[in-house]
């Protein structure tokens, strides 16, 4: 319902803002000359006619169009493709999807092996005269097979019979096909089918498994056929597959072929025991030409006019049933666009963008799901709040030794079994958070880690990387003794190091934090070096001739000039920081928006990935537009000292 | 006795690939409080490096300068500086920059305050106490200059081309307020110029300086600094006096430059 709707608005919103568009160019007073950049400013319709025609290609080539339109479309042309799949097998027997009969084709591929293997015996240096000859003769039996098989005269005649029968069920089964109360569904049956159908949910069903709270794959396409004409091609389809397992099981073989075959066989088992170890050559040969005799004896070589007739019914049926399809077709070539829906034996599937370009509603249901905290992705929430008593934040951040260093020494247990706490012990219980106070609530789930990983990485960097740079930006013997140090991680991409630091420092936070201090710290020291040393001589001059000390200058003159480079850099550190952690909780970790990409892509769940790259895309343009803010708000000098 | 008095000032640089450059050759001069000299030469004549000696940025090769009969040694509150371009602290407001030395000094803040708003009033920034100074014209950013440096009250003020990158008019009502601010001050002002008519409208004394070596060419003693005081400096121009003087010094620099250029060709 949304999705028509929205589809309806696009529609009119696009139209809408060309031909406003084109209103405005002719009645705007601008200058309009090409090139004048007054040109280029404004025009939010463009705004909405760009976004429009986005949504409508993520609406239109993920099928969510033909889901809100047509939602019984999928399973319909579901039906329609397991007819299509019974039906592929005969098909191929004939020159309906290949270029020529399955006999025919071969007939030419044995015989062209048997020519390899005969110019391999004469041409090997391996074999003597006689066993040249021995072969060659084998080669020559084989080749006699053939006839065997596509002389009509010596077709059994059961054969000819069973075949006649598979074509008679084709017939009647076109003939059935067309009429209207086909299939001739039983009371029973048809409770049957309606007790399934109200099982198996519809097109995309989201299921979220009771208990744990993971979400499950989705059905993709349901099987169940919920319209008649669904039914008919569901009916006509298992009955083709038992006519497409007949007719696979039967072979042409008559009494002269079996004889001659088993002949050929024996012969060269017998020839091959004969043959003593050194002479290997002749014995792989002979080997490799009972293969072909036994590709021939496999594969359903016909005379070529036995299959006419059945040709002639199955192009028939083939006609019928997408005469039968109706308008189902046109929907199938419009509204499922590179791509259609396949079956597969046991289960219907998109194939092609529907498949991997999720459908906008049902993203967005399974992100509503995925925002619940019951439900959240791998049993952690996407973003919660958690009520914590502040006993364990304390004692998270109060080291232990504080106790330690206390005179005196921790109770011991009396005679009697009783401790008495004394100082010495109840300062131990406040640093290891053993009391309880009260509680106070603390966020949670993937986004909150990854933010907060970032915001760690980032706060190092900044703490060390700042004053470190502006003493380089001021200081030879710093800028000379800690350039090299810099210059040499810096180049490598942070990636790199990755692998090394999560397993030193481990899969959890500590390594990740870690990584990406390493990458906001040489570009905080960076952009605070040139900060520093960009700063006019005569600034400083004055601030000195007005009497401030070195410290003073320090903090009142340098550091505020190299304030916009600073405040660059944590912007640029900011974006390097968040690929890098996204990165890197694909390589290891238990928690984050990239461990949840990377589990989604484990299963194949496409929703989820686009999730994970719109949180990911979202929380970088909020770090992108805070800092923005930010700057705007500290440096607003920026650019116009 | 506070005079500035410089004995054999010697300034001599070293470029990295082993060139010396004598920037300034035994330049002896006193300097009376109250006193208002202007510096004028070619480029090249040392006159900024005579006035960074002075502020004590840059220590003489040999020689000695005094302020007071105390050696110049490094920068000090003593010695105000205003330079070419402003050199505002553009995170500052108008009245932070002018309040900076005073609030380095951490004196009583609602005492500063009262002075920055009357230092303001000298200078012509009444009300501009809160804007940002990269909101302000250039002519208004050399006048917190002035403020700045004049708020702590220093002995010697050096001016390095302060009005040089302003604009015709704004520069003249500058060079009016220059005078006046001498005027009711008393204070003892270098100032550095490359406009031979701000050198002689604003000079008491006028020292033209050659170059290589850096020394003092021809000293002159002015009228027009006390007349700037009640005339109009337009006025002065026209004066004859004044237009000789000018063409003076101006052939004179102006045969300085022929001879730099002789010399390197």
């Amino acid at each position: 319902m949304l999705t028509q709707i929205l589809t309806i608005i696009i529609f009119v919103a696009i139209i809408g803002c060309i031909l406003y568009g084109r209103q405005l160019i002719k009645t705007e007073k601008v200058d309009a000359v090409f090139g004048n950049p007054e040109r280029a400013k404004g025009g939010t319709h463009w705004v909405v006619v760009g976004t429009s025609a986005i949504l409508l290609v993520w609406l239109y080539y993920s099928w969510d169009i033909a889901k809100g339109f047509y939602p019984k479309s999928a399973n319909e042309l579901c039906q329609v493709a397991k007819v299509n799949e019974s039906l592929l097998g005969l098909k191929y027997q004939f020159p309906i999807e290949e270029r020529e009969f399955k006999s025919t084709s071969i007939i030419k591929i044995e015989n062209k092996n048997l020519k390899r293997v005969t110019k391999e015996i004469q041409n090997s240096p391996d074999l003597n005269d006689q066993q040249k000859n021995i072969l060659v003769g084998y080669i020559a039996q084989t080749k006699q097979l053939i006839p065997l098989l596509t002389n009509e005269d010596l077709m059994e005649i059961n054969t000819k019979l069973q075949i006649k029968e598979l074509t008679e069920q084709i017939k009647l089964l076109s003939s059935n096909f067309q009429k209207k109360d086909y299939p001739f569904e039983s009371d029973e049956q048809k409770t049957e089918r309606q007790k399934a159908l109200s099982e198996q949910g519809s097109w995309g069903i989201i299921t979220v498994r009771t208990g744990t709270g993971s979400i499950e794959n989705t059905i993709e396409v349901p099987m169940v056929p919920e319209t008649n004409k669904g039914l008919k091609f569901d009916v006509a389809a298992k009955e083709l597959k038992i006519i497409n397992d007949k007719f696979f099981k039967l072979r042409n073989h008559n009494p002269q072929f079996k004889n001659s075959i088993k002949k050929l066989k024996d012969e060269i088992k017998a020839y091959r025991k004969s043959l003593g170890d050194t002479e290997e050559v002749a014995s792989t040969l002979a080997k490799d030409i009972v293969k072909i005799a036994r590709r021939i004896e496999y594969a359903s070589i016909y005379p070529p006019a036995a299959l006419n007739e059945m040709k002639t019914a199955i192009i028939e049926f083939d006609n019928v049933q997408k005469d039968q399809q109706g308008g189902l077709w046109l929907i199938d070539l419009i509204l499922f666009p590179a791509g259609t829906i396949v079956s597969s034996g046991t289960s219907c599937s998109e194939q092609g963008s529907g498949r991997w370009l999720p459908k906008p509603s049902d993203t967005f249901n399974k992100f509503v799901l995925m925002s619940k905290p019951s439900v959240g992705y791998k049993n952690i929430p996407l973003l919660w709040i958690e009520m914590i008593d502040v006993s364990s934040i304390v004692g998270f951040i109060l080291p232990d030794w504080i106790a330690d260093i206390l005179p005196g020494e921790y109770p011991v247990h009396t005679n009697e079994g009783i401790v008495d706490q004394n100082f010495k012990g109840k300062v131990l219980k406040v640093v290891t958070g053993d009391f309880k106070l009260f509680k106070i609530p603390v966020p949670y789930g993937h986004i909150w880690d990854s933010f907060l990983r970032v915001f760690l990485g980032l706060v190092f960097g900044i703490i060390i990387g700042v004053p470190l740079g502006l003493f380089m930006g001021l200081n030879r013997f710093a800028k000379g003794f800690f350039d090299p140090l810099i210059e040499l991680y810096r180049p490598v991409p942070p990636l790199a190091w990755a692998p090394l630091i999560i397993s030193v420092l481990g899969i959890d936070n500590t390594g990740k934090v870690f990584l990406l201090f390493m990458v906001s710290l040489s570009i905080m020291i960076i952009s605070a070096r040139a900060g520093a040393s960009g700063t006019q001589l005569s600034k400083i001059h004055a601030a000195h001739s007005l009497g401030a000390s070195k410290k003073q200058i320090l903090r009142h003159v340098i550091f505020p000039n190299s304030l916009p480079e600073i405040l660059t850099g944590i912007r640029v550190a900011v974006g390097m920081c968040w690929g890098t952690l996204v990165a890197a909780e694909f390589l290891a970790g238990t928690t984050g928006i990239g461990f949840v990409e990377n589990v989604a892509k484990k299963y194949f769940q496409y929703e989820v990935i686009w999730i994970t790259i719109f949180i990911m895309g979202m929380l970088g343009l909020l770090f992108d537009i805070t800092l923005r803010k930010i700057i705007d708000k500290t440096i607003p000098w920026r650019g116009k000292g | 006795m506070s005079d500035l008095v410089s004995l054999n000032l010697n300034m001599i640089f070293k470029s990295p690939k082993g060139e010396t450059v004598h920037a300034l050759k035994d330049v002896s001069f006193t300097l009376k409080k109250g006193e208002l000299l202007t510096v004028l030469g070619p480029s090249g004549c040392g006159k900024t490096t005579l006035l960074n000696i002075a502020a004590g940025f840059l220590r003489p090769t040999s020689g000695k300068l005094t302020l007071n009969e105390k050696e110049i040694d490094g920068p000090g509150v003593e010695r105000g500086m205003v330079f070419q371009q402003g050199a505002l602290f553009e995170w500052l407001t108008v009245a932070e920059n002018v309040n900076f030395g005073l609030r380095m000094k951490q004196e009583n803040h609602e005492v500063t305050a009262k002075k920055v708003e009357e230092w303001l009033d000298i200078v012509g920034l009444k009300g501009f106490g809160n804007t940002p100074t990269y909101q302000l014209s250039g002519g208004m950013q050399q006048r917190v200059a002035l403020a700045r440096c004049l708020i702590n009250d220093p002995d010697l003020i050096l001016m390095d081309e302060p009005l040089g990158a302003l604009d015709a008019l704004t520069r003249e009502k500058m060079q009016s307020l220059v005078l006046k601010i001498w005027k009711e001050t008393g204070k003892t002002i270098i100032l550095i110029t490359h406009s031979v008519e701000e050198a002689l409208l604003l000079g008491e004394r006028l020292y033209v300086m050659a170059p290589r070596p850096g020394r003092i060419h021809k000293e002159y003693k002015l009228p027009f600094a006390e007349m700037g005081l009640k005339e109009d400096l337009r006025e002065i121009k026209k004066n004859k006096e004044f237009s000789s003087k000018r063409e003076e010094i101006l052939s004179m620099i102006w045969n300085m430059e022929e001879e730099i250029m002789g010399k390197e060709n």
